[in-house]
C-alpha cells in the first residue's frame, strides 16, 4: 500500500490548482496557481519551475479580457499578493511599488498629495504590473501617451535568475520592450512611475451627443487640442444615418487656484462611487437586474433610452463638475457587471485604425458586425497616439472597444467577426490590443506588428529566457514561433 | 443519452466501472481506464479492443495520491480533452462482529473517499476552466446511515456524497455536471459475499447498472439510486429513528 510521501517536496502540478478565465469570461482554463509572497519566493518558484520545465505565465488582477493571463495544464504565478508601495515622494511625485499593487492602491496613497496617475484604464482593479506589461492607455492616450511613458524604471527578474534594472538609459531595449511585453521577459519586482500634479480632485467634463460616425469624428477633431481626456459610449445598434450614434465626454484638469475647495476635493474619501443607482437600487445589487437585459432586444432599448435622455439633455454641450474617479471608472459603478452576460461570457475587440483611414474603416467594421448578425452590447471610441515601445499598439489614430456577448451558439460566429474585424485592422495597417484580445489569429498579429519587430522581440526573449519558461495562452496564440519550452526555440 | 468525447474511469478493471468504460467505448467514446490490478485492466482493455472500442490503460493505486496530478494532466493531453471522469474505485472490507482494524479502516477511507478527491479535484478545476463536463462518483446507498457492519464503509460513502454534493454545488453553475450515483445491490464481486437480500431487492446485473450510472449522468447534475427503487428503500433506512435503528440488523 502507498503511503504518502512526507516531508518530500512534492512536485509543482502537486499544488493548488484554479479555474481562471480571462475577464470577460469567454475563455477560460485550470492551472496550477502560486501566489508568492515575496521576491524571494518569486524567485524561488520560477527556479523551481525551470527545473520541472513547467511552462510560467503570470497574472496580477485577471483584468485582461481575454487569454493574457491563462496557461491551462502550467503554472500560473499571481503577483497580487506583492503588492507594497515601497517609496513616495511627494516632492517630485515619484512612487516605487510591486507589481500587485492596483491602481486604486496607488490613486489612494497619493491623492491628497495632489497626484493622480498619468493613465489610468476604465477600472481601478488592475495590478501596475499587468498595467505596465499590457501598456495600457486611457481616455487620455491622445495625450499623455500609454502607461508606459510613465515608469521611469523597474527591476526585470528574468528567467535565468538576473535581476535587471531597466529604464531608458539601462538596459534600454529590455525597458521598451518589457513594457507592452506582456509578461513574456520576466517578472517586475519594483516599479517606478511618475505621476501626475492636479489641483483639484475634480475635473471639469463636457458632455455631448452625436447623431451619428462623422459627427463623432468631427466633435473628437475639434476637441483634440484643448480636452485632457476625450472618450465616446457608442450606441452600435444605430444604423443608416444613425450609424455610430454616439455620446462624447471631453474633461480637463482644472488649473491651479480653479478649485477653491481642494483641500476636500483632493481627499480620497471623497471620491468614491456612489452606493446607490437612482438613489435607491444598491450597487451590488445592480447586476442582477441588468441581466435580463442582457441581449439583442433589452441591450437596443437601453442603448435607445441612454441616447435619446442624453441627446434631451447634451445637445447644447452640457458641462458639469465630476471627481477623478467617477470620470475614470466607469467600469466600476456595477461590481459585477460582467456576470450580467451570463455563463458564456464576452470577448472585448479593439481594433486601432489608423486616423487617415479611420471614418472609413470605423463605418465598415461596424456594418461588418451588423452583417454578421453579431452587435456590441458596448462600444467605446477613443483617440489615440503612437510611442517607444516594441510591441505597442498605439499608433497615431483611432479605436473602437467593442463588447461582443458569447452564448454556446453564437461562439464560432462571434470569433469569426472577430478575425473579420481583423482582417479589417491588418488591411488598413492598424494594430491589436493584448489586454483585449481573444480572437487575433497568429497571421494578422505578424502583419500588424510586421516581421521585423517581432523579430526583434523575439530576440530579446531568446536573450532573457533562452529556454522559453514564459509563455501564455495569448503568447503561444498570436506570437507561436515565440521560445517556449517543448516549442520552438 | 448524452455523448461523450472522452472519459477517465478510475477503478475500470472490474464490477461497475469497467461494465461504464465498456459501454461508453462502445459508444465512441475515447475511453482510459485505470486500476490496480494489471492482469484486469489489459483483459478490460482487450475486451474493448474486441469490441471495435479504443481504451488507453494505465496502473494506478487510488492510495498513491500523489501520483495524481501527473497522470491526470497526461491523460487529459493524450485523450484531447476531457468530458466525463467516472471514480468508481471502492472496497467493501469484511469486519467482523467485535473486530476493530484501524489499518483497514485507513485503506477503506483512502480508496473510496480520499482516491476519490484527489481525482476529483484536478478533474472540478479542469471542467470548471472549460465550462463543461461531468464529473461522477459511484458512492453507496451504504452512506446513507451509519450501519453497525461496517463503520468505515459507511463513513467514507457518506463523506463521499456530502463531498459530491458540495462539488456540484459548487461547478454546476459553471456548466460543470457532477453526478452522485448510489447503488444498492449490484451483482459484482462486491457484493458476492453479502448474505441474502430481501425480497425484490436482487442485485442487477452490473451492466444494466452501468447504463442506469450513464442515464443519470445525460440528465445533467444530480444524485440518484441505481437501481431507482433503491430510492424507496432508502428513504425507509432513514426515517428509522436511531433508538430502533441500533436494535436491527441492517
Amino acid at each position: 500500500m502507498v503511503r504518502r510521501r512526507r516531508g518530500a517536496a512534492l512536485p509543482l502540478p502537486n499544488g493548488p490548482r484554479a479555474a481562471l478565465d480571462g475577464f470577460g469570461r469567454a475563455v477560460g482554463s485550470a492551472s496550477v496557481l502560486h501566489a508568492p509572497e515575496t521576491t524571494e519566493a518569486l524567485r524561488a518558484l520560477m527556479t523551481r519551475a525551470a527545473a520541472e520545465r513547467i511552462p510560467v505565465a503570470f497574472r496580477g488582477a485577471g483584468r485582461s479580457y481575454g487569454d493574457a493571463a491563462l496557461n491551462g495544464g502550467h503554472l500560473i504565478i499571481d503577483t497580487q499578493k506583492l503588492d507594497r508601495v515601497l517609496a513616495w515622494d511627494p516632492e517630485s511625485g515619484v512612487i516605487d511599488v510591486e507589481p500587485g499593487a492596483t491602481i486604486e492602491a496607488l490613486w489612494r496613497a497619493t491623492m491628497a498629495d495632489g497626484y493622480w496617475p498619468w493613465v489610468v484604464p476604465g477600472t481601478m482593479f488592475p495590478t501596475i504590473g499587468g498595467c505596465v506589461a499590457m501598456n495600457i492607455h486611457g481616455k487620455n492616450h491622445f495625450r499623455a501617451g500609454p502607461f508606459g511613458d510613465h515608469v521611469l524604471e523597474f527591476d526585470l527578474l528574468t528567467p535565468t535568475g538576473d535581476l535587471l534594472r531597466c529604464s531608458r538609459d539601462d538596459n534600454a531595449d529590455v525597458f521598451h520592450a518589457a513594457i507592452g511585453g506582456f509578461g513574456m521577459l520576466g517578472a517586475f519586482t519594483r516599479i517606478r512611475l511618475k505621476l501626475h500634479r492636479v489641483h483639484s480632485g475634480n475635473l471639469r467634463v463636457e458632455g455631448l451627443a452625436v447623431p451619428n460616425l462623422d459627427a463623432l469624428f468631427d466633435a473628437f477633431e475639434a476637441r483634440l487640442p484643448h480636452a485632457d481626456y476625450l472618450v465616446a459610449w457608442t450606441d452600435c445598434f444605430g444604423r443608416g444615418k444613425s450609424l455610430g450614434r454616439s455620446v462624447i465626454h471631453a474633461a480637463r484638469h482644472l488649473a491651479p487656484g480653479e478649485d477653491p475647495d481642494s483641500t476636500r476635493t483632493l481627499d480620497p474619501n471623497a471620491q468614491d462611487l456612489p452606493d446607490r443607482f437612482f438613489g435607491v437600487i444598491p450597487r451590488g445589487l445592480m447586476w442582477r437586474l441588468l441581466r435580463p437585459w442582457i441581449n439583442d432586444l433589452g441591450v437596443r432599448i437601453v442603448n435607445a433610452v441612454k441616447f435619446a435622455s442624453s441627446r434631451l439633455l447634451d445637445r447644447a454641450g452640457r458641462e458639469f463638475t465630476q471627481s477623478h474617479v467617477a470620470f475614470a471608472f466607469l467600469l466600476d459603478y456595477v461590481p459585477r457587471w460582467r456576470d450580467a452576460y451570463g455563463l458564456g461570457g464576452f470577448i472585448q475587440v479593439q481594433p486601432f485604425i489608423p486616423a487617415d483611414r479611420a471614418r472609413e474603416v470605423m463605418r465598415r467594421i461596424l456594418e461588418t458586425c451588423h452583417e454578421h448578425g453579431v452587435v456590441p452590447y458596448l462600444g467605446v471610441f477613443k483617440r489615440h497616439r503612437p510611442d517607444g515601445f516594441l510591441l505597442s499598439h498605439a499608433l497615431d489614430g483611432y479605436s473602437m472597444a467593442m463588447d461582443f456577448r458569447v452564448t454556446p451558439k453564437n461562439r464560432d460566429r462571434v470569433w469569426k467577426l472577430g478575425q473579420a474585424i481583423g482582417d479589417l485592422v491588418v488591411e488598413s495597417g492598424g494594430r491589436f490590443y493584448f489586454a483585449k484580445d481573444a480572437v487575433a489569429r497568429p497571421d494578422q498579429v505578424l502583419a500588424s506588428f510586421g516581421s521585423e519587430r517581432v523579430a526583434a522581440f523575439a530576440a530579446i526573449k531568446r536573450r532573457l529566457d533562452p529556454d522559453g519558461l514564459l509563455s501564455s495562452e495569448l503568447s503561444r496564440r498570436v506570437l507561436p514561433d515565440l521560445p517556449a519550452l517543448d516549442g520552438p526555440t | 443519452m448524452q455523448r461523450f468525447r472522452s472519459a477517465i474511469i478510475v477503478g475500470a478493471s472490474s464490477g461497475i466501472g469497467r461494465a461504464i468504460a465498456r459501454r461508453l467505448a462502445a459508444d465512441g467514446t475515447k475511453v482510459a481506464l485505470l486500476a490496480r490490478r494489471q492482469g484486469e485492466l489489459a483483459e478490460a482493455q482487450a475486451e474493448i479492443a474486441k469490441a471495435g472500442g479504443h481504451a488507453v490503460v494505465r496502473v494506478h493505486d487510488v492510495c498513491d495520491t500523489d501520483a495524481v496530478p501527473a497522470l491526470f494532466d497526461g491523460l487529459v493531453e493524450e485523450l484531447g480533452g476531457l468530458d466525463l471522469l467516472v471514480y468508481a474505485a471502492g472496497i467493501m472490507p469484511a469486519v467482523a462482529e467485535h473486530e476493530y482494524d484501524f489499518e483497514r479502516d485507513r485503506l477503506t477511507v483512502d480508496v473510496n473517499l480520499l482516491g476519490a478527491m484527489a481525482w476529483f479535484n484536478p478533474a472540478a478545476a479542469y471542467m470548471e476552466g472549460a465550462r463543461a463536463g461531468t464529473l461522477m462518483g459511484i458512492s453507496s446507498i451504504a452512506g446513507e446511515r451509519g450501519r453497525r457492519a461496517n463503520p468505515a464503509y459507511c463513513t467514507a460513502k457518506a463523506a463521499l456524497t456530502a463531498y459530491l454534493e458540495s462539488l456540484r454545488n459548487r461547478c454546476s453553475r459553471y456548466g460543470v455536471d457532477v453526478v452522485t450515483v448510489k447503488p444498492g445491490f449490484v451483482d459484482t464481486a462486491m457484493t458476492a459475499d453479502l448474505p441474502g437480500h430481501p425480497p425484490g431487492l436482487a442485485p442487477i446485473p452490473v451492466d444494466d447498472a452501468a447504463r442506469q450510472c450513464l442515464a443519470l449522468a445525460s440528465g445533467g447534475s444530480r444524485s440518484g439510486f441505481v437501481p431507482k427503487r433503491w430510492s424507496l428503500v432508502a428513504f425507509i433506512v432513514r426515517s428509522i429513528p436511531s433508538w430502533l435503528f441500533r436494535r436491527t440488523n441492517v
